[in-house]
């Protein structure tokens, strides 16, 4: 029997911490296949944030070091400044990269930091249960917006990948999901372009990931899809947003 | 041969020369040549030097920089010092060795950029979040800032440990003749532990966190013999005119070469007195002042604060001595007459 | 003759999540009834004769529970 799909080398064989239905793991397999197929898992040095996903050195193969949270961008800089020949990305939730650590992704972009940020977007502040993030959508329902997320007075979900695409030193830049099969698949293919981004040295490469949190949204895993196909997709722009000009690829 | 240099100049070449290729920063008075020197020179020495967006993210860079095993430092001023507090802590549980100088300047707030020695506390009690330490190193001279850089890469290799230069607005801006003789150095191990990719062994990550109390405790007891060691081990300091003192000065820094005129004047009345200079403020050189308690008949802090140092002295002296102080602030600087002056009064009720 | 094929379950990693049973287009998965050491009612494959090995459940299985087998032509 041919194996159509098996693990990857990429990632141990620990199991995921995560709850039921998060889709972090799913990222994380994305991930962890494309370090092993372009042969960069010796080569690679992982920044883990803080958050749900903190805990991600237990799952990839590769180096890791873990930053405070908000600063998993500017340990990348410092990490990849020392060693340009490593290949260094960030993981981060939207709180750690779009709240907290807003201006070390800014910054870093801006500089054009041959980085790649992977950004998990799930609208909600995770590990310490469920507040709203800088992304919640207006109206949205979470511990610190009990009564929904109130433009008035909490303003609007900010769309960052959509922000980063004005910055120079941002080549690549793309706002993704794993809400299907086939989502997940165009994810893969995002990633790698991303991956590719820095391995050609072209500049910062950024890609915003949709994704579930089924336990703070208080739903299940499934309706955890649906929310955020109908709720969150509206939002936020999808697609390649920006993608480098050697690529022939129109600006955003 | 000696060359005139600005001691943030000097501190530059000597942490290039001690083999810095790495350096983040973000500018603030009283440090910025630290930066400038350093934006100037590293290229030719193939190395990077980059201007982070805050001291916040500097400090990051730095721990990213530090994690994959590489000589890195920073420089900063009281107001970014603070800002660099969290990274620090950070710092010390992920066991990562850095270089940080702090100028200092006045403050509390935006403050002034005159001199002062206020960030004591925050050097030597950790201003960052739980027990921790950094290995503290006050020179008093362009000199010695060229020699305590050098050392200062080896102590946080050789610990794992961040270590810190405590210097001053004058430290940093006056010039003085400095020599860069070649240091041997300590033996230092290779970088196992750092994540600087899982080539041909297996992977690293470089961590601050613990998930069990049971393990928290434990890291906590291991970081703790390591504090006992360097404190058994790391003491340093220089006496000045303390063989036959009846009284004695405390002071580092810019304040202790005003004290040693202070001292001069004095004996000069004929008064036998002589001054205790801290070179590591952490670990506190505790040794030498406890082997003159039964000498000194009454000790003195000068400091460019509030008074800060005088409670390490306190705890030392532990009740045996009278412990003065006298202090000037914002950016101020004693005369000696009135360090003199203030000591007449305080230890000798005024003669 | 159609192709045999194979959806390996690993319990153990399984959490009764259910997106794979929500995405599988020939609806063959299940929650079952048996629960794996921490208590989560692991997912069955109901009939594996109609699956076509097209992996959905695997590539949406947030914790690599699943790997996916068939048979080659020349088998």
């Amino acid at each position: 029997m041919k194996a159509i799909f098996t693990k990857t080398a990429g990632l141990s064989d620990r199991p995921f911490h995560y709850c039921p239905g998060c889709t972090h793991g799913i990222i994380h397999r994305l991930i962890g296949e494309l370090l092993e197929e372009m042969n960069l898992i010796e080569h690679t040095i992982g920044v883990a944030p803080v958050g749900c996903s903190g805990f991600c050195e237990n799952y990839f193969t590769c180096d890791m070091i873990g930053a405070a949270h908000g600063r998993a961008v500017a340990v990348a800089t410092g990490a990849k400044r020392a060693r340009p020949d490593r290949f260094i990305f960030t993981y981060q939730g939207d709180g750690d990269g779009a709240s907290i650590g807003l201006a070390e992704t800014m910054s870093a972009a801006a500089r054009g930091e041959k980085i790649t940020s992977i950004f998990v977007n799930n609208c909600i502040y995770g590990m310490t249960g469920g507040q709203m993030a800088p992304t919640s959508l207006v109206g949205q329902k979470t511990s610190t917006s009990p009564y929904g997320r109130d433009a008035a007075t909490m303003g609007y979900p900010l769309d960052l990948p959509k922000v980063l695409t004005q910055i120079e030193g941002a080549v690549y830049v793309a706002s993704v999901s794993v809400d299907s099969p086939q989502a997940i698949k165009d994810a893969k293919k995002v990633l790698r372009k991303a991956f590719q981004v820095q391995l050609d040295g072209l500049g910062y490469s950024f890609v915003s990931i949709l994704s579930t949190c089924p336990t703070n949204w208080g739903v299940n895993p499934v309706e955890a899809l649906e929310w955020l196909q109908t709720k969150m997709k509206p939002h936020f722009a999808l697609g390649e947003l920006k993608v480098p000009a050697t690529e022939g690829g129109s600006e955003a | 041969m000696a060359l005139l240099m600005k001691g943030n100049e000097a501190i530059a070449e000597a942490a290039i020369q001690a083999g810095c290729r790495l350096f983040y920063g973000y500018p603030i008075t009283p440090s910025t040549e630290i930066p400038e020197y350093m934006a100037k020179k590293m290229k030719a020495v193939g190395g990077t030097y980059l201007q982070a967006e805050s001291e916040i993210a500097a400090i990051y860079m730095v721990y990213g920089a530090g994690a994959v095993g590489e000589r890195v430092m920073t420089g900063t001023s009281s107001p970014g010092f603070s800002l660099m507090q969290e990274g620090l802590s950070f710092l010390f549980a992920a066991e990562i060795p850095c270089v940080i100088v702090d100028v200092m300047r006045g403050g509390p707030g935006l403050g002034g950029l005159g001199p002062t020695q206020a960030d004591y506390f925050q050097l030597t009690k950790g201003g960052g979040h739980g027990d921790y330490h950094a290995i503290v190193l006050a020179p008093f001279s362009v000199q010695e800032m060229v020699d305590l850089t050098k050392e200062a890469f080896d102590l946080a290799d050789y610990y794992r440990n961040l270590v810190i230069i405590a210097a001053d607005g004058i430290l940093g801006q006056m010039m003085e003749p400095v020599e860069f003789p070649p240091v041997a150095g300590r033996k230092l191990e290779p970088k196992t532990w750092a994540a600087s990719g899982a080539e041909g062994r297996p992977k690293n990550n470089v961590l601050s966190y613990y998930l069990t109390p049971e393990l928290g405790e434990a890291e906590n007891l291991r970081w703790g013999e390591k504090m006992s060691r360097i404190k058994e081990t790391e003491q340093r300091f220089v006496e000045y005119e303390m063989e036959d003192a009846d009284y004695a000065f405390v002071a580092f820094g810019t304040s202790s070469r005003i004290t040693e005129t202070a001292v001069d004047m004095l004996r000069e009345e004929g008064i036998k007195v002589g001054l205790y200079r801290p070179v590591t403020l952490w670990p506190f050189p505790e040794k030498g002042l406890t082997a003159r308690l039964n000498q000194i008949k009454g000790w003195m802090s000068i400091e460019l604060s509030a008074g800060q140092m005088v409670d390490d002295v306190k705890l030392v002296v532990n009740g045996k001595a009278p412990v003065g102080f006298y202090g000037r602030q914002g950016g101020m600087t004693p005369e000696p007459e009135e360090v003199a002056a203030a000591f007449k009064a305080q230890l000798l009720g005024g003669e | 003759m159609k192709m045999k094929t194979l959806v390996k379950i690993n319990t153990e990693r399984c959490k009764s999540c259910g997106l794979c049973v929500h995405v599988c287009p020939k609806k063959i998965l299940s929650i079952g009834e048996v629960a794996n050491s921490k208590g989560y009612y692991t997912v069955e494959v109901k009939d594996q004769s109609e699956c076509i090995a097209c992996a959905f459940c695997a590539l949406i299985c947030p914790d690599m529970a699943l790997e996916v087998y068939r048979e080659e032509k020349g088998e």
